[in-house]
């Protein structure tokens, strides 16, 4: 137990220290994971808002599809993600293997398919009547579209909560795809993996509370703006 | 409020896109190398030291070497630090490789529980001392990896013409350091690299019990994936570390390497370094 409670000593001693390699992995972390984030929405909440409001022939395998990628494992994407990027594989000209751009791949096709899903699911709260009046009265699709998003920001945000956590968190993929190279692609997550490997306790208990501290910040920004929109929403 | 929130991505990736920048696919040198080599910390002062002009960027990735060759043989590294004998010079003669060169050495060390219930202390060669694991049916921690370090593993149970029962070895399928986690939580007998067992010393309570064997030498080599072979190998930036590793200033920096802080000199260079 002493060994444990010594360990959590050195660990919040070495993040008040302000050592600068903890520093970069946490930056490069939260960047990355960020960026892959903002992809993913821009990607997810439009797709997901569509494919609900949508009709056309195939639109339950559509649906599958995407809750099955809701579950996918993440290091199966990162192996594929791995051979596509390869000097071998489709995608070679880009040389993002072993490079954040590669990383942040992996994390969209990760994170996408969460958003895709929340986003749809919740547009299909909607009442259908809501879409289809908005769009009598004169408006683009893509305008109905926004309006209805709009109508159900609340769950639209708890869709990109769950895509950033599905990342922040995420270990076998960036491993693969980024190779923990150090101050390339070290992120907190392959980082603490390698010292609990090495024995270095102190050090991954400090990195992995900076993940869950920074994880936490994060969601409690993203929920402070939810719950204000729905206090918003309910004074109405 | 909406213009923060584009602003949001648009500075990610402008940061992102910036450091991909520095790391010009052009100027990146990947250098496949073993575990022990990274645990130890070497890897991580030659590599500054390489990168310090700013010329190349490189791309450092610590694999067993039996994954390293696999890496090379498929074109995805431009240089190998491996230390596999017999598999680097069939990766050679294969045409994978080519200027294989033998520069640095070690030695591994048989590590057991202090109380050492396979009586293999005093022991002098390494496939008396696996008789001697094996007969007294205790836990032994194999890489499992096709590492070097697991290769001469395996060779030294060919010599000792046995193997130990199959619930005492258990194959960690990782690196060095890992490896030697497990071994000491499960208090068994394991073959390491001196070098990682001097850096991690402090935090396990294996002993050696077995050390000296010629059989136990460790000898590490450069090689070069041949790019006629591959056209997307960075040659010149893998010839730029091959000889940046070859040359007096690197061969100082192995030699001091690990002096200060466990007192000893944990790798050995026996190249005519220019």
């Amino acid at each position: 137990m002493e060994f444990i409670v010594s360990g959590f000593q050195k660990g919040i001693a070495l993040i008040f220290s302000g050592n600068a390699e903890v520093y970069a992995i946490a930056r490069l972390s939260l960047l990355v994971s960020m960026f892959a984030t903002v992809i993913s929405v821009l990607i997810g909440v439009p797709l997901g808002a569509l494919i609900a409001v949508k009709k056309f022939p195939s639109k339950k395998i559509v649906i599958s599809l995407v809750n099955t990628g809701m579950g996918l494992p993440p290091v199966v994407v990162g192996l594929l993600v791995m051979l596509f990027l390869s000097r071998s594989g489709p995608l070679s000209f880009l040389e993002w293997l072993y490079t954040p751009m590669g990383m942040v791949l992996a994390q969209v096709i990760i994170a996408t398919p969460v958003i895709t899903g929340l986003s749809m699911s919740a547009m299909q709260s909607i009442d259908p009547k809501f879409y289809r009046q908005i769009l009598t009265l004169g408006a683009g699709e893509w305008q109905a579209l926004a309006v209805c998003l709009k109508e159900i920001k609340l769950s639209v945000l708890a869709a990109v909560i769950a895509g950033f956590g599905s990342v922040i968190s995420e270990v076998g993929a960036v491993m693969i795809v980024g190779g923990n190279i150090r101050s390339q692609t070290r992120v907190l997550t392959t980082a603490t993996v390698l010292q609990t490997q090495m024995g270095n306790y102190d050090m991954a208990i400090a990195l992995g509370l900076i993940l869950i501290g920074l994880t936490f910040i994060i969601n409690l920004a993203l929920t402070f703006i939810q719950q204000q929109k729905a206090q918003a929403y309910n004074a109405k | 409020m909406k213009n923060i929130r584009w602003m949001f991505p648009v500075i990610s990736a402008a940061l992102i896109f910036g450091c991909q920048a520095k790391n010009g696919p052009q100027n990146a040198v990947r250098l496949v190398t073993t575990t022990s080599v990274r645990d130890t910390g070497l890897l991580d002062v030659l590599s500054d030291a390489f990168q310090k002009d700013g010329k190349y960027t490189l791309k450092a990735v610590a694999v067993g070497s039996g994954q390293a060759m696999q890496l090379g043989k498929t074109g995805e590294a431009d240089i190998l630090w491996v230390h596999s004998p017999d598999d680097e010079k069939q990766f050679v003669e294969e045409g994978y490789g080519t200027d294989r060169t033998t520069f640095m050495y070690n030695d591994f060390v048989i590590l057991g529980p202090a109380q050492d219930p396979a009586k293999v202390k005093g022991v002098k060669k390494a496939a008396d001392a696996f008789k001697k694991i094996a007969a007294a049916k205790a836990p032994f921690i194999s890489r499992g990896d096709k590492s070097g370090t697991h290769k001469k593993e395996l060779r030294i149970w060919d010599a000792a013409k046995v193997k130990p029962a199959a619930d005492k070895y258990i194959e960690a399928g990782q690196g060095m350091a890992a490896t030697l986690t497990l071994a000491d939580e499960k208090n068994a007998y394991a073959l390491v690299d001196r070098s990682t067992y001097l850096s991690m010393k402090s935090k396990i309570g294996l002993v050696i019990v077995s050390e000296g064997d010629d059989a136990l030498l460790n000898r590490y080599s450069l090689i070069l994936v041949n790019p006629a072979k591959f056209p997307k190998v960075n040659a010149a930036g893998a010839r730029a570390f091959f000889d940046f590793v070859l040359s007096k200033p690197a061969k100082e920096m192995v030699e001091k390497f690990g002096q200060d802080k466990y007192g000893k000199q944990l790798f050995f260079y026996d190249y005519a370094a220019k």
